[in-house]
């Protein structure tokens, strides 16, 4: 079978989104009865190219071949008709409608003539198709009503009704337990057995080492290359995810540690995190990282009072800290730049001024009546000390750049007398001159006495900042790393493996 | 109205795991509650007032709420695909309005030609909005807002600021609203009528079943690869069909067509869909709900005067159990989502 024929393949496929290269001259080559594990880090592309395969995004450039033979979808359901079924992670179910009309939407059974839908037998071959999974539950039962691995199976079972040639999995162990997560595999195989090409996109090594005979991986939008599975050694296949240099400049200063200002212990708030205790210290930059979805931010937010944890302590400055809402968290020093500046961090209305001194409008009121000279001054003084480039503090937080925009919630940030700052994805859109900006400003608020809590997912910075980084999997931190341990290959480890123990040796300098 | 036992919402639960099926009793706990509330009403009202529940008496109940439930049914829809409909009160008095004129003109009209000239309308109407939703994409209660003005613009527009009074209106015409068929009143038959149609539509049809795919998660709707804007532009011209509908049937059982005619009337009707259960968070939304929600705000209006309650404290107390209706509900949805993060292991 040297070389047959390719099931699909896909040829110098680049997708653009506005100011976004989203996939840039990618290659992929699917074998009949293969499964075939696509890899790649957060924003790799992945996704979109799941998309451009199940014909929801129209690609600018490149072919696609089924079987040898051109094709190209303008929507999704020429991609149904052609056979490709895709499990997507969490999308695309409907919670308020049942496992049979879960499985079936989109080529119900009718009736011909009347057009009635066939429930009966809609039900019977949702009921079969679910018997086949080895699922116990029944096809009327809602779709919300199920368990993650549950509605998994049906998104599975939607799949064969279709009688799919080519299945596409994107992160379905994601959320799974390791039973779950072996149900599965053992049911992605017997799929093969039966015909069908798989493609498993996975954050997790052991699942492509237990699934997969070859691994495509992508990175920043570029594709690296394609092995076969036993060919390719656990490190080398890290290098080619993460091998992008650290070509930025990264002005970390060696700031002065002094006491402990946080200190988590087995903090846990049910079915987000659970057992994440770490400590901060003044001066000190703390990197919180791990995949998208591993409960970063839901940790943050409890920090800042925006949700309950529902298990451990939190103990800051030597007293347990028991925050209900954001406004008793920066009273009490903690502040917090949330990931999405434009819905979250501005009022995108306002002038740079106005958005400035919003946390602090308190300090400018006399009896519900405001200073506007006092605080016109505290905003340009603000302004000026984080380097916001604009005509003046009136011009509109809308008109300026996504790095100006981030200095602005900075500056909101510093108009608090805070001791510990949270930042989440901080250059998250930024461009690089700004990021570099940014970075020399979250360095001199550490020299300053800050202690900071960075939220990040890229690599480079968190290894360029962080005097220590927490690596977070699946609601758990799997490594507290110090600096010299620092390395994108043992974060990586960290945040995806099975087997990267808890209790690793590095995790001493945690807490 | 009976659906439970076709599809989706029916949920048996068949001994699969506890938490699945505790929130499945919670939901049908709903409805249940909903009608033991109605005939706890019922009962307590009949003990002050046994002229209450008479023949007589519930007939009147379901002719007085026929209209409201023809048009909750189309407000479901709306709703259940995430929108509103704000301008049915004003489109019920437009078609309303034209047909009477027409009538007043062309006394010797076929009453059923006089429907057809107010569900046209109606649905003239409706598919505006339709297209200002779907395809323009502004946001149902921005676009029926706007509407809602414009429809009751063009009714002052077209009567000139008069109205249509009884003496004007032939006898055929009125006796639309006000005739029956086995002593059954036309506007309760025509109620049934549209509930028999619209559970086929919703249960057995495969638009009628997207209608629901597409308020339950959009995104997904869209990768399904279900035409998302047809859906609503369909949604938008049956509730426009319907209020053309419930305008002739308004005037004619009013025997009086004017320029203010039903005018706030779309809030009853959202809020017997609230009270039915649909979520105006979409995707959710029974017929049976919804014309219990009908019933119950029909028997609200005719049963506090039966017991003397002032006019104010009805409002009040109608508000005050939407109210409550909501609150149940809200409830029960956190339970349910807490018994989902329950089940993730970490």
């Amino acid at each position: 079978m040297a070389e047959a024929e390719y099931v699909l393949e896909l040829r110098g496929i680049t997708k653009i989104f506005p100011g976004v290269k989203a996939l840039d001259d990618v290659y992929f080559k699917l074998k009949p009865g293969e499964i075939h594990a696509l890899m790649g880090e957060n924003g790799a592309g992945k996704s979109t190219f799941i998309k451009v395969i199940t014909g929801v995004h129209a690609p600018e450039e490149g072919d696609m071949f089924l079987n040898g033979q051109k094709v190209s979808f303008k929507h999704p359901t020429d991609a149904q008709k052609a056979g490709i079924a895709a499990i997507y992670q969490h999308v695309t179910n409907y919670p308020d409608l049942s496992v049979t009309e879960n499985i079936f939407m989109g080529h119900e059974k009718i009736q011909k003539g009347t057009r009635r839908i066939r429930w009966k037998e809609m039900h019977e071959e949702a009921g079969r198709l679910l018997k086949e999974l080895g699922a116990g539950f029944s096809p009327k039962t809602l779709m919300g009503a199920l368990s993650v691995a549950e509605q998994q199976i049906v998104e599975i079972a939607k799949a064969l009704s279709v009688n799919a040639k080519i299945i596409i999995m994107d992160e379905p162990t994601a959320a799974l337990t390791k039973n779950e997560s072996e149900e599965l595999y053992r049911i992605t195989e017997r799929l093969r057995d039966n015909g069908a090409s798989i493609i498993f996109i996975s954050h997790r090594f052991e699942d492509m080492y237990r699934l997969a005979s070859k691994v495509t991986v992508f990175r920043d939008s570029k594709y690296i290359g394609t092995w076969d599975v036993d060919e390719i050694s656990n490190p080398d296949l890290i290098v080619a995810m993460v091998g992008r240099e650290i070509s930025q400049l990264f002005p970390k200063t060696e700031a002065k540690i002094g006491e402990e200002l946080l200190r988590l212990e087995g903090l846990g708030k049910t079915g987000y995190f659970a057992d994440v205790s770490f400590s901060l210290r003044r001066g000190e930059i703390l990197g919180l990282t791990g995949l998208v979805g591993a409960g970063r931010t839901e940790v943050c937010e409890t920090l800042f009072g925006v949700s309950k944890h529902d298990k451990g302590t939190i103990v800051f400055k030597g007293q347990e800290l028991k925050v209900k809402s954001p406004k008793e968290a920066m009273k009490v020093g903690i502040g917090y730049l949330p990931e999405d500046r434009q819905k979250q961090g501005l009022v995108l209305q306002w002038g740079i001024g106005r958005n400035i001194t919003l946390p602090a409008l308190k300090r400018f009121s006399n009896k519900g009546m405001l200073n506007n000279r006092k605080e016109l001054d505290l905003a340009k003084q603000l302004a000026e000390k984080v380097g916001v480039k604009a005509k003046s503090v009136f011009t509109l937080a809308s008109a300026l750049s996504g790095g100006n925009q981030q200095k602005v919630v900075f500056a909101k940030l510093l108009t608090g007398d805070l001791d510990v700052l949270i930042l989440d994805e901080p250059t998250k859109g930024v461009d690089v001159g700004a990021k570099s900006a940014i970075y020399e400003m979250i360095s001199d608020l550490a020299n300053a006495g800050y202690g900071i809590i960075m939220v990040s997912s890229e690599m480079p910075e968190i290894i360029g900042m962080c005097d220590r980084v927490a690596v977070m999997r699946e609601g758990r931190i799997t490594a507290i790393l110090d600096r010299e341990g620092l390395t994108q290959e043992a974060i990586l480890a960290a945040s995806m493996d099975d087997s990267a123990p808890a209790t690793d040796g590095k995790k001493g300098a945690g807490a | 109205m009976k659906q439970a036992a076709t599809n989706s919402a029916a949920l048996q639960g068949a001994g699969h795991d506890k938490s699945g099926s505790l929130s499945a009793n919670i939901a049908k706990f709903r409805e249940l509650g909903l009608l033991l509330f109605i005939v706890i009403l019922s009962v307590g009202v009949q003990l002050r007032n046994p002229s209450f529940l008479t023949w007589e008496n519930i007939s009147d109940i379901a002719t007085n709420t026929a209209i409201l439930s023809i048009l909750a049914v189309g407000m479901m829809l709306v709703i259940i695909t995430r929108g509103i409909d704000l301008s049915i009160g004003a489109t019920l008095a437009l078609s309303g309005m034209v047909s009477a004129l027409t009538v007043s003109q062309y006394p010797d009209l076929h009453p059923l030609l006089a429907v057809g000239v107010g569900v046209g309308v109606g649905l003239v109407c409706g598919v505006v909005i339709g297209f200002l939703v779907s395809w323009i994409n502004i946001l149902p209660i921005i676009a029926t807002l706007g509407m809602m003005n414009v429809f009751r613009g063009l009714t002052f527009e077209t009567s000139g600021g008069k109205w249509v009074s009884a003496h004007q209106m032939p006898e055929s015409f009125k006796a639309i609203a006000t005739g029956s068929v086995f002593g059954i009143n036309n506007l309760i038959l025509i109620a049934i009528a549209i509930y028999i149609v619209a559970y086929y539509f919703v249960s057995h049809t495969r638009t009628g079943r997207r209608v629901y795919a597409i308020g339950s998660n959009p995104e997904s709707a869209e990768i399904s690869g279900i035409r998302t804007g047809r859906i609503l532009w369909l949604v938008y011209s049956i509730m426009g069909g319907l209020s053309g509908l419930a305008g002739v049937l308004w005037v004619s059982k009013f025997a009086s067509a004017q320029g203010d005619t039903a005018s706030g009337y779309e809030l009853s009707v959202i809020a017997a869909c609230v009270l039915g259960g649909v979520s105006i968070a979409g995707g959710v939304g029974k017929l049976s709900g919804v014309i219990l929600g009908a019933v119950l705000l029909g028997i609200l209006n005719n049963a506090l005067p039966m017991i003397n309650v002032s006019p104010f404290w009805q409002n009040f107390i109608q508000g005050s159990i939407i109210l409550i209706a909501v609150l149940v509900n809200a409830l029960v949805k956190r339970g349910i989502d807490r018994n989902n993060l329950m089940r993730r292991k970490i």
